[in-house]
């Protein structure tokens, strides 16, 4: 094999994996599973132990209907932003991202802020029709779990397929209605199946994340609804079996791998060169009041969806019985001088570097790694694939320990380094950046490229002209989540950085986890200005646009 | 002057044949059509040409100059894709300038050379349209443009009236070759449709399943086709294989109709395998009741099509035991047959040419 260019630029994504997926992951795994003797035994333990085969089947399943609802959810939305234009449209949708950075433990707290029995909903219930007790519980229910998903994953299918959406010819759609397809039946038959790449991507993503999910079981449901990673927490941290957590860690990575075999498989048939327009030939303005009151009411369920948010926000600004700015003052001001303490300026500086950092290189290595697994007719090409969506699927507990152990001495010694951090949220980034791209990229016609390269374009030059205009949108979509995923990280931050680099989530932790009314308020004033923070971060890179091309 | 030349091309994909020894020159300044039915090499044929896939074997040589290992950007030649391959994200002026910018023209020189080309495919003022603003005559004259615009070398145009209707087909054929004509540009043109090739060629490349069967002048190849497959590319329907026999009394064929008495004069030099073709204007059927038992050359047949087209009545018979097609033009008040008629067709001695087989 002689080194061209393009193969020493797939080295780059390719050497990161080493460094900071395989070689952590191997070096905690192989620590955990040193005293067995065969290897093989805690594997035996835990397959013939009905508790933990239950634990798979509760986790896959409890996946699986978690993306359908999200599905349901993002779908309708992911049209709305797509093919309407209506007044607000740029604030809604940056808004609308926000469920997904927020940290498990807000979440909760803005459910229980809306759900709980003293929450919002049930209050004003019990005032208007005189209720003795509060008429809904949701505490401790599968169903709260399943909704905590799909508030937390539907901005996945949102952004992923409107971007999609938003540039497919709607001429197919036209011509199955000429044809006398209804629109339910144009839509199932026509544009469905064009979507499905992209649809079929935001279930991976939203599925590998209920799949993992973690921190929303460990609040919101009890023991019954643990899932594997729930497990491995409670062997590893409560049990201190570590070498039976490190085998249920990697049974859930095999599962996590065939189920990604078998994506990568299902994307690469699904994809097909669709034509692609510019976005203005594409939205119109709603023009039949049916049309308007559709719009409407989906833009509706949009603020009905941030409504635990919403009533977080409400609950930050209320003092005794009225409203204030206290608890948004406290931050500013250390009262028992903690040594700890950071002013809230610094900590969104941090968490603004680190994202902005963790975005630039799962920007290089996502992009890098969807050019290679775009390319067609190749062997192990869904392999590959599955490979480099692995940090998805990998216990984050794991993972952190594996991070702690492998770069806290010598070869590599990063202990207190704020590039640990960034490697460590980039990880978990840059599968968003394939995902983005993928379903534009595969379907990017060739003969683009090779009608630059005949008008005497270089590679490189033909890349900036041609593809990068044209992928540039659905490249800005992967570093907004970049950013998301960045600024929302909890675990790792938490595990792995200095105090003074301590970012937004984890001084909520903190206030959290320090006892008083005004601590809890302070973390609640800090969770609102986290989101706001991403609001306004995802609404400059929706405004961001290069060389001005118009809707790519 | 041979301009460019290509030597025993060969292209396989996996076990697909596509480009099977092809040799062709092509001078300076002509336009050369390649003809053949969809699927046989010549997409392939121009790909292979523009550097888009590289030759199993054989060459391409440029101006004397082998073509080997020169990347599609260096070779300074021009090409129209079958859809067009227009940038969706750039206006007109865009697509049309790409060219020049990537040459990295100055932009005053540029720009004036953009608006005579746009001027010259009836385009001016149009600059600053979207692609997707456009009809598909429009979109066509733009990647025209856009092509013709660094001023290339050669210029490969593959089907690129494919996908319009008949008659903006047939004005945009006469608008295309007469400016290639004005910039005077080498270029091959493909298509799979023979009055288009006709239309626009100076000379004619039929191909068959990634082969060169025949070249020359349309008017060359029309008076002996080499094969069956060319006379039927080039739209003469009653083409077949015969065996010439001549005696003292006559010249006869036989092929697929039967024994037919051919006139003697202007046939080939020697007995044996000819290519038989046969006036479709002159074989008269009637019906088969009125036959006439003295004429030489009757073939029975039965009526399979009957159709009005282009003021002629055309009527399709099949005869013989191979149920052989034989086409017929009749004028419009002759003709009372309708589909599934006996017939008995008269095909005169001096309405069937045979030629040589090669």
């Amino acid at each position: 094999m002689t080194l061209t260019p393009r193969r020493i630029l797939i080295l780059l994504p390719l050497a990161y994996l080493a460094l900071f997926f395989v070689y952590p992951l191997l070096a905690i795994l192989g620590r955990s599973l040193d005293g067995s003797a065969f290897g093989l035994d805690p594997f035996v333990r835990l397959l013939g132990d009905s508790y933990y085969l239950g634990r798979i089947w509760f986790t896959t399943w409890q996946a699986a209907v978690s993306t359908l609802l999200t599905l349901a959810v993002g779908l309708p939305v992911a049209y709305l932003f797509a093919r309407r234009e209506f007044p607000g449209k740029t604030a809604l949708k940056a808004v609308s991202t926000v469920p997904f950075v927020m940290p498990t433990i807000v979440v909760a707290t803005g459910f229980v802020a809306l759900l709980g029995s003293r929450g919002l909903l049930n209050t004003f219930l019990m005032d208007i029709f005189g209720l003795e007790s509060p008429p809904i519980r949701v505490a401790n229910t599968l169903a709260l779990i399943l909704a905590a998903h799909a508030f937390y994953n539907y901005a996945i299918v949102v952004r992923i397929v409107s971007a999609f959406w938003a540039n497919v010819d709607p001429s197919a759609e036209e011509s199955a209605a000429m044809l006398g397809a209804g629109r339910i039946r144009a839509f199932l038959h026509v544009t469905l199946p064009i979507l499905m790449p992209a649809i079929v991507s935001s279930a991976l993503l939203a599925f590998a994340f209920s799949f993992t999910s973690f921190g929303v079981i460990l609040v919101l449901g009890g023991p019954e609804f643990a899932t594997l990673e729930v497990s491995i927490y409670e062997l590893a941290a409560r049990l201190f079996r570590l070498e039976l957590a490190a085998a249920l860690a990697i049974v859930q990575m095999a599962f996590t791998y065939v189920f990604l075999l078998v994506y990568a498989w299902l994307q690469r048939r699904a994809s097909v060169p669709v034509g692609i327009v510019p976005r203005e030939a594409v939205a119109r303005p709603a023009r039949r009041a049916g049309e308007t009151v559709l719009v409407f009411a989906l833009a509706l369920g949009v603020l009905v969806l941030l409504s635990p948010l919403l009533s977080l926000v409400e609950r930050a600004a209320s003092v005794g019985g009225g409203y204030s700015l206290d608890h948004f003052r406290g931050l500013f001001s250390n009262e028992r001088g903690s040594y700890f303490y950071l002013s809230p300026v610094m900590i969104v500086w941090n968490s603004l570097r680190f994202a902005g950092a963790a975005m630039v290189v799962s920007l290089a290595v996502g992009a890098v790694s969807a050019y290679f697994l775009s390319r067609p007719r190749r062997r192990g090409t869904s392999a590959a694939d599955a490979l480099f969506m692995m940090p998805l699927g990998v216990s984050a507990l794991i993972m952190g320990f594996g991070f702690l152990v492998a770069f806290n001495r010598g070869p590599i010694d990063l202990r207190g380094s704020w590039v640990i951090l960034v490697a460590a949220h980039s990880l978990l980034a840059y599968p968003f950046v394939i995902r983005t791209l993928l379903p534009v990229l595969r379907g990017l016609p060739p003969a683009l490229r090779e009608a630059a390269a005949i008008l005497g374009a270089s590679p490189v030059r033909a890349f900036l002209h041609v593809d990068l205009p044209i992928i540039s949108r659905a490249l800005l979509v992967g570093a907004a989540f970049a950013f998301a995923v960045s600024m929302g990280e909890f675990g790792a931050s938490l595990l792995l950085v200095r105090p003074e680099f301590a970012t937004m989530p984890v001084a909520i932790f903190r206030l959290l986890s320090q006892p008083g009314e005004a601590n809890l308020g302070q973390a609640l004033a800090m969770s609102s200005l986290l989101m706001a923070v991403v609001a306004l971060g995802f609404a400059a890179i929706e405004r961001f646009r290069y060389r001005d091309v118009g809707g790519f | 002057m041979t301009l460019l030349a290509l030597d025993a091309l060969h292209k396989s994909f996996g076990a697909a044949v596509a480009v099977d020894g092809v040799s062709l020159t092509v001078h300076r300044g002509e336009i050369v059509c390649l003809l053949g039915p969809s699927g046989c090499g010549k997409t392939t044929l121009l790909r292979l040409v523009a550097g888009l896939e590289e030759p199993d074997s054989g060459s391409i040589s440029f101006d004397g100059r082998s073509l080997d290992g020169v990347p599609p950007r260096d070779r300074g030649f021009g090409l129209m894709f079958q859809d067009l391959a227009l940038f969706p994200h750039m206006d007109v002026l865009g697509n049309v300038s790409f060219g020049l910018r990537m040459q990295k023209h100055p932009k005053d020189e540029a720009a004036r050379r953009v608006e005579r080309l746009l001027e010259m495919v009836d385009l001016a003022g149009f600059g600053r349209r979207k692609v997707h603003q456009l009809s598909g005559g429009e979109r066509q004259r733009v990647a025209l443009a856009r092509s013709l615009a660094p001023g290339p070398r050669l210029l490969m145009l593959d089907e690129p009236l494919g996908s319009l209707d008949r008659s903006l087909r047939e004005s945009l054929q006469v608008q295309v070759r007469s400016i290639l004509k004005e910039v005077g540009v080498t270029a091959i043109y493909v298509t799979h449709d023979r009055d288009e090739a006709f239309a626009m060629s100076d000379r004619m490349v039929v191909m068959e399943r990634g082969a060169v069967v025949q070249a020359g002048a349309p008017e060359d190849m029309f008076r002996a086709p080499a094969s069956e497959l060319v006379a039927r590319s080039l739209g003469l329907r009653n083409a077949m294989p015969g065996t010439m026999t001549r005696s003292r009394v006559e010249t006869r064929v036989e092929c697929a109709l039967g024994a037919l008495v051919v006139d003697s004069v202007d046939q080939p030099a020697h007995d044996g395998r000819v290519l038989v073709l046969i006036d479709e204007r002159r074989a008269l059927p009637r019906p088969a009741a009125d036959a006439r038992g003295a004429d030489p050359n009757h073939v029975r047949g039965v009526v399979e099509s009957r159709r009005f087209h282009a003021g002629e009545i055309e009527v399709l018979v099949r005869v013989g035991p191979n149920r052989k097609a034989l086409a017929c033009l009749l004028q419009p008040d002759s003709a009372n047959l309708s589909e599934g008629d006996q017939v008995s067709v008269t095909i005169p001695p001096d309405a069937i040419r045979l030629i040589a087989a090669r």
